[in-house]
């Protein structure tokens, strides 16, 4: 027995210090009917966070306020709102150089100003947690969700997960952690989710109990030295080494950011065990499959009973983590599948840009239906898409705004 | 007609508790054993632009997440819905289904000669309800409109029962005090507020119970059904 381990111990509020497999696998589940904004906090309440900092941005706003009652009950040790979401995420950087575990929530462009500070979380190894719940980035303004934002996100260096459900959410935050802080990962994770469908709807959501929270971050586990500013120990912030134009920095440089990725690569077993696989399949025999993430994967569960009612019958892949990219798993779920319909809330098609480059005969992949904005993706379309490409006329939309 | 999930979109303006109203009655249909999920739709926060919320009550688990396209029943919370197009669809029926509802909240008709035929077409029951006056009859506030909403859906659908609309108002009104051990003084300030908030919900309760008992007469006046199938037994 680790006499220096947490484990049994208790916390100031009264909450056991426990494993988390144990709490996340094996403790009994409340089942609570919540907003997604109130299970974030319920898993904040449970996640032993240090630092939280905070801005205010649409659809993010009500669980950054919701943290704050949080902090105000004792359960984060730090709570304060930064001058802008670029200030917020410098700040976070600052705590995590520090050794704290922190957390933070963005939205749409919130996650845009502040993007100059994902790369550097990566490339500093920090492994804060931001909840992103995207939003609309572009003019005219929308508040609605749409994914735009993460195709941004993939090229930073962070592990990218993309909930589907609150439930999703909740888990994947606490289970965040415990992949990010591994020695061997030591990334930031972004955990995405479409704002306002997840956010803002009720649904019920089975929580771990209240008593129990996850271990403290232990900073001795990061595989670079906390920041000390007074003797920074690479002098990353000022006149850094690897700023001098020769050789030796320039390998540096490369080495490092190989590195980076490499520890993306890394945290793919540890995703694996705790999310129970970067992708979830159901029925991938059937010809024609729908592979998406978030709640475009609601939206093709919805189509494809209404599918299933006419005797079409269709499979699905849901994909959980964007970083580290499952290509293998997709490129098996979708081995025997004559069409893939890819819908997406984003206009560019990043995802299935994603899925064409990671599988052979990639003009299988039907690179929609997607909705930009934040609109809606009626279950119906998605319906549509398929009898299309089937070759079978549909006409279930033509009393569309009649 | 009886369906396995039930659609409701409710069409309102900012302030008037139309979010509220879809979380309440997806938390009461959940109380019930259904399945249910609310959300609301809304573009900048403030008074009198429209506001949306969608709430989804159904026999089976439901994923379907944002904007109600093709709803079974339309809720109209404030005439300038349909006179000034505060509404995401135009017209506000937009995407309405075959045999479905529409209840809307004017003690005057406000459909014109085309709307009513095009409905009709449809088959579709349009059912008026001086929501706000029984408001400001039953609880003193047209604030209340939003739960006289509430009870002439429930009422006329049956889609959630009176006990789970009573338990989800006082779980969405009533709670929420923490009472931290604090001083005499405390105590007695949340004590009054406790007061303030029972009477609130006094009076809530009994504006839903006057537009549910609404909802029912009518119901049975016109025949019309429109249900969510009984949960399977376990």
């Amino acid at each position: 027995m680790d006499n220096h381990s947490p484990i049994g111990t208790t916390n100031k509020k009264g909450q056991v210090i426990t494993d988390a497999r144990k709490m996340m696998f094996e403790a009994p589940r409340t089942p609570s009917f919540y907003t997604g904004s109130e299970v974030i906090k319920e898993a904040i309440r449970r996640a032993n966070v240090d630092v939280m900092i905070a801005y205010p941005i649409t659809p993010q706003s009500e669980a950054a306020a919701l943290i704050g009652e949080l902090f105000a009950e004792g359960y984060v040790k730090e709570y304060f709102r930064g001058e802008s979401e670029f200030a917020v995420m410098s700040q976070c950087a600052g705590a995590a150089f520090g050794g704290a575990r922190v957390f933070t929530t963005t939205a749409g462009p919130g996650t845009m100003r502040a993007m100059e500070n994902f790369p550097m979380w990566a490339g500093a190894r920090l492994p804060i947690q931001m909840i992103v719940t995207c939003r609309g980035i572009n003019s005219p303004l929308s508040i609605q969700p749409d994914t735009l934002e993460i195709s941004y996100l993939l090229q930073t260096g962070m592990l990218v997960w993309h909930a589907e459900t609150a439930q999703d959410f909740y888990d994947w935050i606490l289970k965040g952690y415990m992949v990010s802080e591994e020695p061997d990962v030591h990334l930031p994770l972004a955990l995405c989710c479409d704002g306002f469908f997840v956010t803002h709807t009720k649904d019920v959501v089975n929580l771990t109990p209240v008593d129990m929270c996850l271990p403290p971050y232990d900073p001795y586990r990061s595989p670079v030295p906390c920041m000390d500013m007074e003797c920074p120990p690479v002098r990353m912030m000022r006149d850094p080494f690897v700023m001098k134009s020769n050789y030796i920095s320039y390998a540096t440089h490369a080495s490092w950011q190989q590195e980076v990725w490499a520890a993306v690569e890394r945290s793919r077993k540890h995703t694996i065990a705790w999310l129970d696989g970067l992708i979830e399949t159901e029925n991938v025999d059937a010809d024609i499959l729908i592979v998406s993430s978030g709640t475009a994967v609601s939206q093709g569960r919805e189509a494809i009973r209404l599918l299933a009612d006419e005797g079409i019958r269709v499979g699905l892949v849901k994909v959980k983590a964007l970083r580290p990219w499952p290509g293998e798993e997709i490129r098996e779920a979708t081995k025997n599948a004559k069409h893939i319909i890819v819908p997406e809330f984003n206009v560019v098609g990043w995802m299935a840009r994603e899925i064409k480059a990671s599988i052979p005969n990639s003009d299988r992949v039907i690179a929609g239906p997607r909705v930009g904005g934040g609109m809606t993706m009626p279950p119906e379309i998605i319906v549509s898409e398929v009898k299309h490409a089937l070759g079978i006329q549909d006409h279930a939309l033509a009393g569309r705004g009649s | 007609m009886i369906k396995k999930r039930l659609n409701i979109r409710m069409s309102g303006l900012g302030g008037q508790g139309a979010v509220t109203a879809a979380h309440v009655m997806a938390m009461a249909a959940s109380k019930d054993g259904k399945f249910a999920i609310s959300n609301p739709f809304f573009g900048a926060e403030k008074r009198m632009a429209p506001a949306e919320s969608y709430c989804r009550i159904g026999v089976e688990r439901i994923y379907d997440r944002g904007e109600l396209v093709f709803p079974d029943v339309i809720e109209v919370f404030h005439p300038q819905v349909i006179t000034m197009g505060k509404s995401y669809t135009m017209p506000f029926y937009s995407g309405i289904k075959e045999q479905g509802l529409i209840i809307i909240n004017s003690d005057e008709p406000l459909l014109s000669d085309e709307d009513i035929q095009r409905l009709k077409d449809l088959k579709v029951a349009v059912f008026y309800i001086p929501g706000t006056n029984i408001a400001l009859e039953v609880a003193g506030t047209e604030l209340s409109t939003n739960m006289t909403m509430i009870g002439s859906v429930a009422g006329i659908t049956k889609c959630v029962s009176m006990d789970a609309l009573d338990q989800a108002l006082q779980e969405r009104f009533g709670k929420k005090f923490v009472a931290s051990g604090g001083t005499a003084t405390l105590d007695e300030a949340i004590k009054k507020k406790f007061a303030k908030k029972e009477m609130l919900l006094a009076k809530n309760l009994a504006t839903v119970k006057r537009a549910y008992e609404i909802g029912v007469e009518w119901a049975e006046t016109n025949k019309f059904e429109l249900q969510v199938a009984a949960m399977a037994a376990a």
